[in-house]
């Protein structure tokens, strides 16, 4: 049972989906708190070279974490600069940070005589468990056949949704998002808090970066992502600004960008669909999916935050 | 400025530097008219002294280590030779399609007298670039369109693809090898089929489940595509794709794996059999002598075995020395012409004997392939 299809199917969507959980619970933080951050693949890319680079030159995979973490966080603060105190316009700070991040993350691959790019890395995340707990039947491969960061990528959707929904902190974030004028009238610092989860959203999607970099290829290449951090973004609408189906939305599409291939090794009649419409699938699935939640009365229950994307002006109107 | 002001008046800024943006494409193909008047066909060498400038436009990163990488290794073995009398302009990621009809017109506009593409898909940009730029000379790799100013290359890598199937038939023990390809075009169809007839060879039970991506470089994608192909039961993967990423699936799943482009062992040390390998320098370093000579002719260009643009790549530790004996007795034959790769007629996919046909325009597959020769 473990060896076939559907269950292999099923880990590689698993493995596929664990980046775009690290960026899209991160992005969901970011949005909750009232800011939107369109930069993620800028951030995505900044953590898997830094990643990359910190794991190939001390051999620690610890350490490249640690990296990825610190260098998605630091491309973050610049956005929160422009958009919480400068307070400009967030869909055009968000964009010139993912061309920037991607163009930076590419420069930093090449400089120096021995560059990064073109180099596999030193070191790999590999599978946690080995022997009878990976060969038990079913569980087996879904629950012990991973990396540690998968287990990891759990903990933070946990975590994420305790912090949101059941802690003081994660109301007064919820209540910035909604209506910050308000929050600040009950004592809450909008600016700050602003700051702390725009900086968190950016070290989680660094985090995400560095799983490519780190384990689904090991390598740093220009563009070793794909599109996951503008897949990311629209997870975030997907999962309705909930980290727990933020974690099944990713997952989906890590199933969707999985099945084009596995479509094609079934044979007839499989086999004669077009590819390039197998391509489009994860996409069509992902827009599909978005129509289907966001129109009529579900669009009341999704849970956009009010204030999204809208500057704060303190003591206006 | 109230905020809805503020983000009208944003909203506005973005839309009038995009009409910017496009009104300057258009300018600058006014410009291209207006050069092009008047000028005759012949190509004008550069003014002694000055250095030669050449371009190479690539449609994936040259650190890719496998298709751009081979031919920014050509690049660097003209910079070699002729030192200062070169300058090398290299643009990378560039898309293929229409648009970068307007990157060969910049590059031409900008004194580079000899411009490579080295994409299928620069084909009909490069061809109409060539046109409005008749003084500046247009090389395209792997496709098939030539034009007074504009020069076609490519080589038989369907003979070393062939001896690397041969690697991959010893290798296999479940006799499914898959095959990660990127587009289904005459180039790569050539490369399937010579692969599968190799393998054939020393395995005639062996089948080939090929997959399409739909792109030349995109490493997640590549690599998923390997994994399903290893979960459908293959434990050779091969591949026509940039990246290595399908060697590191491999690698990862205990599976063989036969690269494209380049010598990429670091990347699955014990994955690795062999490869296809391309060897651009020398062929690059003639082209641009010949534009300094003003010798240079356009014509269709196939480079092989026989002349070095096409080459083996190194073999694994895996691949036992009766194996290589084997594959070296084949590169021979092929190399002084008494072994060609396509027998005529040859055995489709369906089983029925056809005519071979013209291999630059190869549109089925073999039989022994698994999938979809339209993708």
């Amino acid at each position: 049972m473990n060896d076939s299809l559907l269950m292999l199917t099923v880990v590689a969507a698993i493995g596929l989906g664990t980046p775009l959980i690290f960026a899209t619970i991160g992005e969901i933080i970011t949005e909750r708190s009232g800011i939107l951050n369109l930069g993620v693949q800028g951030m995505m890319l900044m953590g898997a070279v830094a990643g990359f680079w910190a794991t190939f030159t001390t051999g620690s995979l610890l350490l490249g974490v640690l990296a990825a973490v610190v260098a998605g966080a630091a491309l973050s603060s610049i956005h929160a600069f422009t958009s919480i105190t400068l307070r400009a316009n967030q869909i055009v700070s968000g964009l010139a940070l993912a061309i920037f991040g991607a163009g930076l993350a590419s420069f930093l691959g090449k400089i120096g005589n021995d560059p990064l790019v073109g180099n596999p890395s030193r070191e790999v995340f590999e599978p946690l468990f080995t022997g009878w707990l990976v060969d038990l039947p079913l569980v087996g491969p879904l629950l012990f056949g991973h990396d540690l960061l998968v287990y990891v990528s759990w903990l933070v959707a946990g975590i994420a949704s305790y912090y949101l929904f059941h802690t003081r902190m994660g109301l007064s974030l919820r209540a910035v998002g909604e209506d910050p004028a308000s929050a600040e009238a009950a004592g809450v610092n909008v600016s700050k808090v602003r700051y702390v989860h725009v900086l968190t959203g950016g070290a989680l999607a660094g985090l995400g970066g560095a799983y490519f970099s780190l384990a689904l290829v090991p390598t740093w290449q220009d563009d070793p992502i794909g599109a996951a951090g503008w897949i990311a973004i629209a997870l975030v609408i997907l999962s309705s600004w909930r980290p727990w189906r933020a974690v099944f939305a990713a997952y989906l599409f890590g199933a969707a960008s999985r099945v084009q291939f596995t479509l094609q090794t079934l044979g007839e009649p499989w086999s004669d669909i077009p590819s390039t419409l197998l391509s489009m699938l994860p996409f069509v699935l992902a827009i599909i999916a978005m129509i289907v939640l966001t129109s009529g009365k579900r669009a009341r229950y999704l849970g956009a935050p009010a204030a999204l994307a809208i500057p704060y002006f303190r003591e206006e109107r | 400025m109230t905020f809805k002001k503020f983000r009208l008046f944003a909203m506005l800024l973005v839309a009038f530097a995009l009409v910017a943006a496009a009104c300057g494409g258009d300018d600058s193909s006014t410009e291209t008219t207006v050069a092009s008047g008047g000028s005759d066909t012949t190509v004008v060498a550069p003014p002694a002294g000055e250095p030669l400038k050449v371009a190479f436009v690539h449609v994936g990163p040259v650190a890719d280590k496998g298709w751009s990488w081979a031919h920014d290794q050509g690049a660097q073995f003209i910079k070699g030779s002729l030192g200062d009398a070169v300058e090398i302009t290299t643009l990378e990621n560039i898309a293929e399609g229409s648009d970068a009809q307007r990157i060969f017109e910049d590059l031409a506009a900008k004194g580079n007298t000899l411009i490579f593409g080295t994409s299928f898909g620069y084909m009909d940009p490069m061809l109409a670039a060539a046109e409005n730029y008749p003084d500046t000379v247009f090389m395209h790799a792997t496709g098939y369109k030539t034009s007074d100013n504009m020069g076609n290359y490519f080589g038989a890598a369907e003979e070393a693809r062939y001896l690397s199937g041969m690697a991959a038939g010893a290798a296999t023990e479940t006799n499914l090898i898959g095959y990660v390809a990127a587009f289904p075009i005459a180039e790569v169809l050539r490369g399937i089929n010579a692969f599968t007839l190799g393998a054939q060879e020393v395995n005639p039970d062996v089948e080939v489940q090929v997959v399409w991506t739909s792109t030349w470089f995109d490493p997640p994608i590549e690599g998923t595509a390997a994994q399903s192909l290893l979960d459908a039961g293959a434990d050779v993967i091969a591949m026509h794709q940039d990246s290595a990423a399908p060697g590191q699936a491999a690698e990862t799943e205990g599976a063989g794996w036969v690269g494209y482009n380049t010598d990429m062992t670091e990347f699955a040390p014990t994955a690795w059999l062999t490869a296809a390998i391309w060897d651009w320098g020398p062929f690059y370093l003639e082209t641009a002598n010949q534009v300094i000579d003003g010798t240079w002719k356009s014509e269709a260009v196939y480079g092989t075995m026989a002349d070095g643009m096409v080459a083996l790549a190194p073999f694994g530790e895996s691949v036992d020395q009766a194996t290589q004996d084997v594959i070296l007795e084949r590169e021979a034959e092929i190399k002084d012409g008494s072994f060609s790769v396509f027998p005529d007629p040859i055995v489709n996919q369906d089983g029925e004997s056809q005519p071979l046909g013209d291999i630059q325009i190869m549109d089925y597959f073999v039989e022994g392939v698994i999938g979809s020769a339209t993708g």
